[in-house]
């Protein structure tokens, strides 16, 4: 069996290497990014909203603020959407037209970034700027663009976690005499509450993470927005806009606003994780 | 599993981990590389085009990324040609050779719909400083003001704030677009915006602004009456290579600087 263990070596090899990747960019962008925040102060890099390399200062409170906005906006929208989506796919709709919606929902997760972009900015920001008012690149465009990209992951995700409730469940509610909406919204959501609550937050990570999109829509203005109507710089538009010509200083700030991202995107999947192995951990007890 | 198929698999695997050694390669030394920025690059390959139609045997690649990253890739020797839409600091010009190629205007650029079309330069400033808030305040309508600027790598930016701003700094409330394009697309949506592009670009959807009474046209800036302008700079360290400086002569050529102007940018001499 010689040759089995030097197939196993050799796939783990290239497996390994694809984590060797992530290793060396975590210690890359902490080892370019965390002596700039040391050395101008956690507190000034992060609560301060002056940001001018120019002039050496570097404050990204506004950058921070931004991509909270902006993915507060995009989750309250996708959730909306692609609960509503899960649900109907799961519980209401018959399975013909399921096999023909759940391909299209998942298709929009092929469609590249910078398409929804270009969409955005032809149809979206004129029609907010003169239905509402403002410049029309704002969080709100950016909201929505983005609200629809994460449509696809937090449904299809959820529409695992509703297939995954026991069948039991359903039947027991219905027997007891309970509608078909209140069997839904009583039963099946609360049992699949974890794994929607993960789909979420893995949602969020992608809206977090978005850049094109929001680069094209946004605005990116250096200013803290002060309602949903204003422009916004979010911290991944940030980092693309100017890390192109970026030297020195400025550079290591691009990257330490990389590393704010980072731990932002690995606080959320750990949430994400744990919650969806309580779930996984609770079905397997029942 | 068989061991045909495994075999494939293995082959697969160890294919996929050898591509990221495969893409060095060296250029052949034919090639010149021209490198910078974005401005320049759209008549660059219009140039290297019609240079390689007449000279088949050589190579000329036009590559973005900004001015200031043009001026690094000729320091590093990655490029022999730097493309450069602004003038060199004196530090740059001890290192870099620089020869104008043409010159471009910069129009400031407002929404037809707009009433103003004539400010002073005090009142550009005050407009992209963020002093000037609302466009009554200069004889317009009733409107905040919209700034719309490009992002700080631009070589038409760094143009603007040096010939414009001065010491002042452009509003941290201002719009910030990538390209030209965007800044014209928006100029074009939005009745109280106000932003700045090549005047090569202007075209007939907005309206460049007269500043300091000057029409901005092609012949003001060959005059220097049209204050707004700069030039358009191919860069190199040392003395250029051979195939480079038949590129620069070739562009230097009165039909070349013909085919620039048809472009809408204004020749060098």
């Amino acid at each position: 069996m010689k040759q089995d263990r030097l197939i196993s070596a050799i796939l783990m090899a290239v497996a390994f290497s694809a984590i060797l990747g992530l290793a060396i960019i975590t210690i890359f962008i902490f080892k370019e990014g965390v002596p700039i925040i040391v050395r101008v102060g956690a507190r000034d890099f992060f609560l301060s909203a002056d940001w001018d390399p120019k002039s050496g200062h570097f404050g990204i409170r506004s950058m921070i603020i931004g991509s909270m906005m902006v993915t507060c906006g995009a989750m309250v929208i996708g959730m909306v959407f692609s609960l509503g989506l899960a649900i109907v796919l799961t519980q209401f709709s018959p399975p013909r037209l399921t096999r023909i919606l759940k391909p299209m929902i998942e298709l929009l997760a092929g469609i590249p970034s910078v398409v929804y972009g270009f969409v955005g900015v032809v149809t979206l920001v004129p029609l907010i700027q003169s239905h509402l008012g403002g410049p029309g690149l704002s969080v709100l465009a950016a909201s929505i663009v983005l609200g629809i990209m994460v449509l696809p992951t937090v449904t299809s995700i959820s529409v695992d976690a509703l297939n995954a409730v026991p069948r039991p469940y359903w039947e027991g509610s219905i027997a007891l005499g309970a509608t078909r909406w209140q069997t839904v919204h009583m039963v099946m959501v609360k049992a699949a509450r974890s794994g929607i609550v993960a789909a979420i937050i893995l949602g969020m990570g992608r809206a977090v993470g978005e850049t094109m999109a929001v680069i094209m829509v946004g605005g990116n203005t250096l200013a803290v927005p002060k309602g949903i109507l204003e422009p916004v710089r979010t911290l991944t538009a940030n980092i693309a806009l100017e890390m192109g010509y970026a030297s020195g200083d400025h550079r290591q700030a691009l990257f330490a606003t990389g590393v704010t991202l980072f731990v932002f995107i690995m606080i959320l999947n750990t949430i994400a994780l744990t919650v969806s192995r309580r779930q996984a951990k609770g079905a397997g007890a029942r | 599993m068989r061991p045909k198929q495994l075999r494939i698999l293995i082959l697969g695997a160890v294919i996929t981990w050898c591509l990221p050694w495969a893409g060095c390669r060296r250029d052949d030394p034919g090639t010149v590389n021209v490198v910078g920025s974005t401005s320049i690059q759209p008549f660059a390959e219009l140039l290297a085009q019609e240079y390689e139609k007449k000279n088949p045997d050589h190579k000329v690649d036009v590559q973005g990324g900004g001015s200031t990253a043009g001026l690094q890739a000729v320091a590093n020797g990655l490029a022999q040609i730097g493309m450069c839409s602004r003038g060199l600091t004196p530090e740059e010009s001890k290192q870099f050779t620089g020869v104008m190629i043409a010159r471009d205007g910069l129009a400031v650029v407002v929404n037809p719909a707009n009433p103003v079309s004539e400010l002073k330069m005090e009142q550009v400033r005050g407009l992209f400083s963020g002093q000037i808030k609302n466009w009554k305040d200069i004889g317009g309508r009733d409107e905040p003001v919209r700034v719309i600027t490009r992002e700080e790598s631009s070589g038409t930016r760094e143009c603007f704030v040096h010939l414009v701003m001065g010491q002042e700094k452009i509003s941290r409330e201002a719009l910030v677009q990538e390209s030209s394009g965007a800044v014209k697309e928006l100029v074009k949506g939005n009745t109280a915006a106000i932003g700045y592009i090549s005047l090569g670009l202007v075209g007939k959807e907005l309206k460049a602004l007269v500043v300091d009474g000057e029409q901005p046209t092609a012949q003001n800036v060959l005059d220097g009456k049209y204050k707004l302008a700069r030039p358009l700079l191919f860069v190199t360290k040392g003395s250029p290579s051979p195939a480079a400086q038949k590129f620069i002569d070739f562009v230097l050529l009165a039909e070349s600087q013909k085919t620039l102007e048809a472009e809408g940018l204004i020749r060098a001499r």
